[in-house]
């Protein structure tokens, strides 16, 4: 398959990491954390994202730039008897 | 439950990149192997994610969050014994057969081992069982969206009935898992999966974290709850000495070995993703690859389940009012003592309460009972402050939906492969096949959307589902792990093996009752002869008897029927097939030794948490 996976999950977690981050900067000291011990939860929780889609991100982008991939199929190891079932 | 902007935002972008996958993956495909295999292509760590996120519907987090609040630690049982063991077998033992046989599907791998009868059967019960579990999976969904209040100021603001939100969360969940399905089939449904697991884990780790540090860590969570909660084999000796009500036997047999193994190494639900993978070794390392993030799921679904039980409850929670618009009059004034719900909730877990009267359910001791299935939305509310709790919401969403897909492409391939092109229409076109793989994609959403119907207007229908696929389930394995192991078993016995646990387990449920339950569908519908202590002991016994029948009628059977010639087997059956080579990967890459890593690890997080 063509379509790395890595690259839209990291993208989406860029976007969701940085929406959330940026939402918790403006809103530091904002009562809303009381909920969440005092933590500003979405500021950083919202970095960790970021931090985790950068790296799924650039990881797709490599492999994708190596995509020499031969498309391999099958097995290791001899397929015995008959061939029935293949419907095609 | 006030949402805002922030939290909007976030649902909708998971929505725009799930079908945007599906966009993105249409262009490849292009034959029917593409659409309902993934091509055979797949990377084996995305599968491995795939193949619990599979798993990972409704039944899974709410489910387990709701065991964990009712029974603590010892949930764990239903991951440690009840899923590692099996997923390690089923990787070293079971895949070279699978995966190598060539066959797309489980019930084409019984015909290539048995007979078209045994495929038949078991691929027309597997394809029910798919479209209820999907539509069941919708109709919780629906449920909790409605419960949780989740649109309620967007249905005002737009001037909608209320009673609309139902009929809206169902529509737009069948929609969405349709669209991404019918543009890139199991790929598709694979990678959404993926992304899925890591919205799970991005959307309960904060949770869990902001939870432990309110409760005090794990020593201050210890230190507020029965201390039968943070340990899994106290008093497991004995069934009446522990909360489950089971005891060591029943628990490593029913669940650990027969339940677990029935399910892990023969439901094409979880096989088809190890069988999308680009090569045998792929394969064989899904399950392996899905154990290691198995293992410690616990602590992301259980573990919440035991903080919302042990948090101090300061406010009353949205859920404590019934959802406006259904089949609710306001609660009327206080009468009596039950008339106030919130007198009887535990730390957040609320006391269930009977939508007709507002009053709090009792059980037969007047005991109140409480909603353990609010515990993980509670959970949510109560800790999560805008913005990160439009992402835990996206999370809980996500693995309803991940739930439904794996559903949904694995009756696509099984209707379209083992029974349309088997007994339909043969011979047709490559391309035929793929067009009755996209329709078949439109049915099964459609009859989900039905059961999920269903569901709300009969009572006891998810139940009485749940349990007729306990029937169907439960003597499964021991016709793989014959017909696998044993070049003797013949299709014949297989068959007739299978009909009568299946037979078996109808008989044991009929003839016994779990305690403080009354004859019906609880069991001893024929007649009570044997009382377990809990329904858990009865559905692993259940389970135990199918299997055991299914067992020794197979091998008697087998030895009195003709077997097939050996050279028809190879590939198909363990004694007959050259084995895997291994030698050419590195040592850490050999499925035997990630197995026994596997195994070393599971024993320390018994001894841990015993």
């Amino acid at each position: 398959m063509n379509l790395d996976l890595r690259i839209p999950m990291g993208l989406m977690f860029l976007i969701v990491g940085g929406i959330m981050s940026v939402f918790g900067f403006f809103t530091r000291g904002s009562v809303i954390y009381e909920r969440s011990v005092g933590m500003n939860i979405n500021l950083i929780w919202g970095l960790v994202m970021l931090a985790f889609g950068l790296v799924m991100f650039l990881l797709g982008r490599a492999s994708d730039k190596r995509a020499a991939a031969e498309p391999i199929e099958g097995t290791n190891r001899p397929l015995g008897g008959h061939g029935h079932g293949m419907g095609h | 439950m006030n949402l805002t902007f922030i939290d909007w935002l976030i649902m909708l972008l998971y929505f725009a990149f799930v079908l945007g996958i599906g966009f993105a993956l249409k262009r490849f495909m292009r034959t029917s192997k593409d659409f309902f295999q993934a091509g055979r292509s797949l990377p084996a760590w995305i599968c491995g994610l795939a193949f619990i996120s599979a798993n990972l519907g409704a039944q899974e987090v709410i489910g387990m969050g709701a065991s964990g609040a009712k029974y603590g630690i010892a949930t764990s049982h239903f991951y440690w014994i009840g899923a590692i063991p099996a997923m390690i077998f089923v990787g070293v033992f079971m895949m070279p057969f699978y995966y190598g046989s060539k066959a797309r599907s489980v019930p084409e791998f019984l015909r290539l081992r048995f007979d078209e009868k045994t495929r038949a059967y078991n691929a027309c019960s597997f394809a029910v069982m798919t479209v209820f579990s999907s539509g069941i999976s919708m109709y919780a969904m629906a449920r909790l969206i409605q419960t949780l209040h989740v649109f309620d100021s967007a249905f005002l603001k737009f001037n909608l009935p209320l009673g609309w939100i139902f009929h809206f969360a169902i529509i737009i969940s069948a929609l969405i898992v349709l669209g991404y399905i019918f543009l890139g089939g199991l790929t598709s449904a694979i990678y959404n999966e993926v992304l899925q697991f890591f919205l799970i884990v991005a959307g309960f780790l904060p949770l869990v974290w902001v939870g432990l540090k309110n409760v005090g860590g794990w020593s201050g969570l210890k230190a507020a709850l029965p201390v039968a909660y943070t340990h899994s084999w106290r008093g497991m000796t004995n069934a009446h000495n522990n909360p489950l009500g089971v005891e060591w036997f029943g628990l490593s047999m029913g669940l650990g070995f027969v339940l677990s193994f029935g399910y892990w190494c023969t439901d094409f639900l979880v096989i088809q993703t190890a069988m999308a993978t680009d090569s045998e070794e792929s394969a064989r390392r899904v399950p392996l690859i899905a154990a290691i993030p198995k293992m410690f799921f616990p602590f992301l679904v259980i573990l919440p389940g035991l903080i919302a039980i042990a948090t101090p409850a300061i406010t009353q929670h949205a859920m404590l009012r019934s959802a406006p618009g259904l089949n609710t009059p306001a609660v009327p004034p206080a009468a009596n003592d039950l008339s106030d719900p919130t007198k009887y909730s535990k730390g957040l877990i609320p006391a269930k309460v009977n939508p007709v009267t507002g009053k709090v359910m009792t059980d037969e001791h007047g005991k109140p009972l409480l909603d353990y299935d609010l515990a993980i939305p509670n959970m949510l509310l109560h800790y999560f402050p805008t913005g990160i709790l439009g992402l835990g919401l996206t999370a809980l969403l996500a693995s309803f939906m991940s739930g439904m897909a794996g559903n949904v492409t694995a009756f696509n391939t099984v209707w379209t492969y083992d029974l349309y092109q088997s007994y339909i229409h043969k011979n047709a076109s490559d391309t035929h096949y793929l067009k009755m793989g996209r329709w078949a994609t439109v049915g099964g959403i459609l009859l989900s959307m039905a059961t999920a119907y269903a569901v709300t207007s009969f009572n006891n229908i998810m139940d009485t589902l749940q349990l007729v696929f306990s029937f169907v389930n439960a003597p499964l394995f021991a016709t793989f792990l014959l017909g696998m192991f044993w070049k003797r078993t013949t299709g014949h016995a297989a068959f007739t093996g299978l009909v009568s646990g299946t037979v078996a387990a109808v008989i044991h449920h009929g003839l016994t009752l779990p305690a403080d339950a009354h004859p019906g569908i609880h069991g001893g519908w024929i007649a009570v002869v044997h009382t377990y202590p809990s329904e858990m002991a009865q559905n692993f016994w259940t389970a135990i008897w199918a299997f055991s029948t299914n067992f020794i009628l197979t091998v008697v059977i087998s030895l009195m029927t003709k077997p097939r010639p050996e050279s028809e087997l190879v590939g198909l059956v363990y004694s007959l097939t050259p084995k895997p080579v291994e030698h050419h990967m590195a040592w850490y890459a050999r499925p035997k030794v990630i197995a026994v890593g596997l195994i070393a690890l599971l024993i320390a997080l018994n001894l841990t948490f015993r």
